[in-house]
């Protein structure tokens, strides 16, 4: 879609509508442990999308003919609330939030120890709330924070962001008009810790060079994400470091 | 945040954390190991205890470990098997042959009725998670009386102590009995005021499980609420706990 008539995406100095270099992302902000029914939660402010993940489990599957006799299953449900965008959003799922669910789900999948809890299911719930492009990079970070803050084991976290072209640049993290009115959005999401790539989606064109700088640039803002996914369950649980000086663990600590 | 919670951050782990590189040390509690690094496996609060580095979990649901005792509920009873809710993942089945009595054949419900709160023991578990649970124990028995309620599993390790020290001294200072299950699950006995400290007491544990001087702190408590305040506080406690079940 070509843009409205006198709106630049990116100016002379190569920056961006809201002064972001090509390679910025928007303001981030985190907290864990946000919802008391859940096992474990997190709310996420990312630009202006507002996005809350909630976890249960593990827990019994139902219906009990999806339950995995080796593994747990992990099941995702991303949903825009009616509020989330301009005009209103129909609720309940649709094409659009089935396919991200899937995908969230599978995203998630590789770093939570299924093996450990055979027959059972953890649930991922990822909610909406404000939508500004990126909601499902936004939800699958709010819920790596969520899976980690319920106790679920896992060999690292997932983190993710999508970069895109417009005006035949290059940039990280699209905003609203860059995606609606830019060329390429190419959302990912990896483990930081083991550099594996466990999302990729592209919609429109790179070049094979566009390509490289775009992975570049999103892996190094993975990185970053997940600092800031480690910091929001640190802050929560700052406290707790004391105990570790108060005094030994009880007997009865249980062993994996 | 302060030097101070900088430092205290520091001991906090998240999944996928490295907990040593040395190749020196032995992996503990939720922790796994990749070559001769040790990582996180949950979050948590990094411990080493000799050669050892674990991670004591700061949250998650029950996961039944073998020779735990802990409290469960009768949810059904077949004519050779109860149905028992332990806050597992699932409910567990437990067989006529796994208690301490003769029961004949459709006799179950004369014994354990659902409904019913019984102290178990987990006899056996596979590594699929298959549950065998087993009141052939001198600690089992049927419950009868007092009141049940949940915390945490990942706060019971605080609420019993170091030897079950919290613990006795609570049941000393409310004159209650009190059973702690490992998978959560409370039950106290006594006078209703005694349980309603008792119950303010656990959970005041269950909130400040992570400072220090805690058990100091609950002699406190106990103290300050014998002397006033008693119905005041039984009253209270009973109508957040009320409230909690929604």
């Amino acid at each position: 879609m070509k843009p409205p008539p006198g709106l630049k995406l990116i100016d002379e100095n190569g920056r961006r509508m809201d002064g972001r270099r090509p390679d910025e992302l928007r303001k981030i902000t985190m907290k864990a442990g946000v919802l008391k029914r859940a096992d474990g939660s997190c709310y996420l402010e990312w630009g202006n999308n507002k996005v809350i993940a909630g976890v249960y489990g593990p827990r019994e599957v139902h219906p009990r003919h999806d339950q995995d006799a080796t593994q747990a299953i992990v099941r995702c449900r991303y949903s825009m609330s009616p509020f989330s965008v301009d005009d209103r959003k129909r609720p309940g799922p649709d094409r659009r939030s089935q396919e991200i669910s899937k995908l969230l789900g599978e995203a998630l999948s590789p770093v939570v120890l299924r093996q450990m809890f055979p027959r059972t299911a953890i649930d991922v719930f990822c909610e909406i709330l404000e939508a500004e492009a990126g909601t499902r990079c936004a939800a699958l970070t709010a819920a790596s924070v969520a899976l980690a803050d319920a106790g679920i084991p896992m060999k690292g976290m997932v983190a993710s962001v999508a970069a895109g072209k417009i005006d035949n640049t290059v940039v990280l993290d699209l905003r609203k008009e860059e995606d609606n009115f830019g060329d390429t959005d190419l959302p990912v999401a990896i483990i930081p810790k083991t550099g594996e790539i466990v999302l990729l989606q592209m919609d429109g064109h790179f070049t094979d060079d566009e390509f490289d700088v775009a992975m570049q640039y999103s892996i190094d803002a993975c990185h970053q994400i997940h600092g800031m996914q480690k910091q929001a369950l640190r802050e929560k649980y700052l406290d707790a470091a004391v105990e570790k000086r108060m005094s030994e663990p009880a007997e009865s600590e249980v062993m994996l | 945040m302060s030097q101070e919670q900088r430092e205290e951050a520091a001991d906090i782990v998240v999944p996928g954390d490295l907990l040593d590189d040395s190749g020196r040390l032995k992996p503990g509690f939720n922790t796994y190991k990749e070559g001769a690094n040790i990582f996180a496996l949950r979050l948590g609060v990094r411990q080493m205890r000799g050669d050892q580095v674990s991670v004591l979990a700061l949250s998650g649901r029950y996961d039944p470990q073998r020779n735990d005792l802990i409290i469960g509920t009768i949810l059904e009873a077949g004519p050779s098997i109860w149905i028992i809710d332990i806050r597992a993942p699932s409910p567990v089945t437990m067989h006529v042959n796994d208690v301490p009595w003769k029961v004949d054949f459709g006799e179950t419900t004369k014994y354990m009725a659902p409904g019913d709160t019984v102290l178990l023991k987990v006899a056996f578990v596979d590594e699929i998670k298959k549950i065998q649970l087993t009141m052939k124990d001198r600690a089992c028995r049927k419950l009868s009386g007092g009141l049940v309620f949940e915390v945490a599993p990942s706060k019971v390790p605080r609420i019993i102590g170091r030897g079950g020290g919290m613990t006795n001294v609570i049941k000393t200072a409310t004159n209650t009995r009190m059973f702690v299950g490992q998978n959560g699950v409370i039950w106290i006995d006594g006078e209703p005021q005694d349980v309603a400290l008792a119950m303010a007491a656990v959970r005041k544990v269950e909130s400040e499980a992570h400072t220090s001087g805690l058990t100091d702190k609950v002699k406190q408590f106990l103290q300050e609420h014998r002397r006033s305040g008693m119905e005041q506080l039984k009253r209270a406690s009973l109508e957040k706990e009320w409230s909690s079940w929604g």
